[in-house]
């Protein structure tokens, strides 16, 4: 029973891989966003690079397909003026019989400082983080960009930060994740992060196939009613629903699901006046949200991304430096 | 050969017998306990002081791998891994590559078995043709080379109709069936309990009705058929009520845990620990406390290893590819020590547990220290501690979520029908109170 301790902080309670929010305290968070507030000024100025991670490999190591997050580290990591090898491994590694932790040994072999690694499976950053310590390289850093519908920690980072740009005080809000919240690491981060900063009321919202079971003892409140569960919320964070889940056992159509959790103007108007609308991404327009909406005044999803940068690389160079 | 066992306390719950006593053992059978036959003169002689010496414990469900899956394990470390363990008797599952559905894989596991002679091996049939549920295997062919019971292993049997005419069938000569309680369906692509530890990891889940729903349509079955079923592997509360109310009602049924379900629960799967993956999955503290006590009260009758060793390779990987399941022969008593000691059970009833009542289940003549009996036995130290490490193991199978863990119960020795097949070389400098 060796894999109990959280094994993201090293034995002084500093960061040395990022794996999930679960567990992780409010001020290693509170540090990581303010530490993102300067990076995300960078952008605005001529020279965007800092030499923080001079001389490092970053291999963004992915077993799964993404466009968004493996660009948002790339940049972040190449801000940060770090050496980043991009490596698309997908299904195929498997097959050619390479295991999952043969592959993390060659990469090592190869001088890797960090690892940014996105995986089908729930747990596989932390996996490769035991490994690593069973190997005695702590020098060697993991940062989970997605496992599985575990945890997609940078982007609950992001999330925070987003919010707290908006709305300052995680202790006075409300915040309700709308839909498939069963499979989704967006939203199982995202509330891990809100608990911890003491956010009082967050809610879920989705039809019961697409709610894990006692998903309350995570600290939500569950509604199933679109109406009732938006009503003076402050944020909305609208969840991306695979296509492969819009028709079938879960639900029976994309149109019956927008009929009663798209994100329209109508719905939003339960909302608080000034509530903002968030989505990890990509959008799938006229399934969970109006086009209307995602291009409304209301709308943060641009920022998030711009936003995700910053908090990136504000992990990367805090992990870095532990 | 003659050997004779002084000194320990004898515990034989065939014929609930507990006192210090000699063990005289001729020509493969026992032939007194406390008094020596007379003209008697020992060929060898255990020093038993201090320890149990208890008969021959019995396995229901441990996996030898053979045929077909020896990366895994081999007859050879796996029956060196019973004797370790002091067990005498084991049934294997049919569960092999290709599964025993037929005589001539049974025949040459019995062959195996018998030259290797370091435990007596009972292979379970295969209920329907590779597992698959789909026809019927020859059960009169397969038992006559060997096949105690008949089951479907962990594959479960989606078509209830098969089901129906497997039972009818099966009781038509007298087989017995073993089943192990899921529904096909509720437990597709899960990996965990279907509560707040999978909820929390992201793992695909298995709920407690995948359990229950079997379980309902098993006793329905067994009600209009009256043919007999053993259940394998309860895994829930509600599971254990249900069985309960059916053993109440008179239903012919048997059932069987998992050591490993009477100690762990889902939270000890914590950040994604493969070794805590186990078909059955670890449910929660309720469902292993309900397990724990459902051996007390006889609802469950016996304990077994759900020996199933898997080789690193199928564990260092994340948890939902890992292959479920652990090595468990070795640990079959420290485990069931550990869970009587906890519940206060004396260790007669305990034993039974691994002996007495396997033995029923599988149909064959218990292990005693009766005259004339098959000189199967054991002789441990119930006090002794050892902490599980990957050296400590015989078992190819190096994998159990208890490793690390100080457990109690050491074997010394283990006989089969009279021939010393295991012994420990500490035994004589071994700490104990």
């Amino acid at each position: 029973m060796g894999a109990s301790r959280n094994p993201q902080l090293n034995a002084s309670g500093d960061l040395t891989h990022l794996l999930t929010l679960e567990g992780l305290p409010a001020d290693v968070i509170t540090h990581i966003l303010d530490t993102a507030e300067p990076f995300a000024s960078i952008s605005e100025r001529e020279v965007k690079k800092v030499p923080l991670l001079r001389g490092k490999a970053v291999f963004n190591l992915f077993f799964e397909n993404s466009t968004r997050t493996r660009t948002t580290f790339e940049i972040a990591a190449k801000r940060l003026s770090a050496d980043v090898i991009n490596l698309n491994i997908g299904a195929s590694s498997t097959s050619k019989g390479e295991t999952l932790l043969d592959t993390v040994d060659n990469l090592c072999a190869m001088d890797a400082d960090l690892f940014v690694v996105r995986h089908a499976q729930s747990g596989a950053p932390h996996l490769i983080a035991s490994h690593l310590a069973a190997m005695k390289r702590s020098d060697v850093h993991v940062v989970n960009a997605g496992d599985g519908r575990h945890s997609h920690p940078t982007q609950g980072l992001l999330d925070l930060y987003t919010i707290r740009h908006y709305k300052r005080d995680f202790r006075e809000l409300t915040v309700a994740i709308v839909g498939d919240v069963l499979h989704s690491r967006v939203a199982r981060s995202l509330i891990h992060g809100l608990t911890t900063m003491q956010t009082p009321d967050v809610r879920v919202i989705a039809p019961r196939t697409l709610l894990p079971s006692r998903v309350e003892a995570l600290g939500v409140h569950v509604h199933n009613d679109m109406h009732e569960g938006l009503r003076d919320c402050d944020v909305v964070v609208m969840l991306r629903l695979q296509s492969e889940r819009m028709k079938g056992a879960l639900l029976p159509s994309a149109g019956e699901y927008f009929k009663h959790y798209g994100l329209t103007a109508d719905k939003l108007a339960a909302a608080k006046p000034d509530a903002i609308v968030m989505h990890p991404g990509p959008m799938n327009r006229g399934v969970e949200i109006d086009s209307a909406v995602a291009d409304g005044d209301r709308s943060v999803i641009l920022p998030q991304v711009t936003f995700g940068i910053a908090v990136r690389m504000a992990v990367l160079s805090i992990i870095a430096s532990n | 050969m003659r050997i004779e066992i002084n000194g320990g306390r004898v515990i034989d719950p065939a014929q609930s017998l507990d006192r210090v006593a000699s063990v005289y053992i001729a020509d493969g059978v026992i032939s007194s306990v406390g008094t020596a036959p007379s003209g008697w003169r020992a060929e060898r002689v255990i020093d038993a002081s201090q320890c149990i010496v208890a008969p021959g414990l019995v396995d229901l469900a441990a996996r030898l791998r053979e045929p077909g899956l020896e990366h895994k394990a081999t007859l050879e470390s796996e029956l060196a891994a019973a004797a370790a363990g002091g067990v005498t008797s084991l049934a294997c599952p049919p569960d092999t590559d290709p599964p025993l559905d037929e005589p001539g894989l049974v025949e040459m596991l019995k062959h195996r078995a018998r030259v290797i002679s370091k435990a007596h091996v009972y292979p379970i049939g295969a209920l329907t043709l590779g597992l698959r549920g789909e026809a019927l295997t020859e059960m009169s062919e397969l038992a006559e080379a060997g096949c105690v019971a008949f089951s479907n292993a962990d594959m479960p049997m989606p078509d209830t109709q098969m089901l129906f005419r497997a039972l009818q069938y099966a009781g038509t000569f007298g087989h017995r069936v073993w089943l192990r309680p899921q529904d096909a369906h509720l437990a597709r692509g899960g990996v965990a309990h279907d509560g707040e530890v999978a909820t929390r990891l992201g793992l695909p889940a298995i709920p407690v009705s995948a359990e229950t729903i079997a379980l309902a349509t098993i006793a329905t079955l067994v009600r209009e058929t009256g043919v007999p079923v053993h259940l394998c592997r309860l895994s829930s509360a509600e599971g254990v009520a249900m069985v309960r109310e059916a053993k109440a009602e008179g239903l012919p049924l048997t059932a069987d845990v998992s050591a490993h379900h009477l100690h762990l629960c889902d939270v000890d799967i914590g950040w994604f620990d493969p070794q805590a993956h186990l078909m059955p999955p670890l449910r929660g503290t309720r469902d292993r406390d309900a397990l724990r006590a459902a051996v007390v009260d006889g609802t469950i009758d016996a304990i077994c290893s759900d020996h199933a060793p898997v080789d690193d390779d199928g564990k260092q990987v994340p948890f939902g590819e890992a292959e479920p399941g652990a090595t468990g022969l070795e640990l079959l008593l420290p485990l069931t020590l550990k869970w009587a000691t906890e519940m206060n059970v004396p260790l007669m009833r305990a034993l039974a547990t691994l002996t007495t009542a396997p033995a029923a289940i599988i149909g064959i003549e218990p292990p005693t220290f009766r005259t004339g009996s098959r000189a199967d036995c054991c002789i441990f130290g119930a006090t002794d501690h050892w902490t599980v490490s990957r050296a400590s193991l015989c078992s190819q199978g190096k994998n159990t979520p208890f490793l690390g863990l100080d457990v109690p119960g050491r074997i010394y020795y283990t006989l089969l029908a009279g021939h010393v097949v295991h012994e420990r070389a500490d035994r004589a400098t071994a700490a104990r109170p």
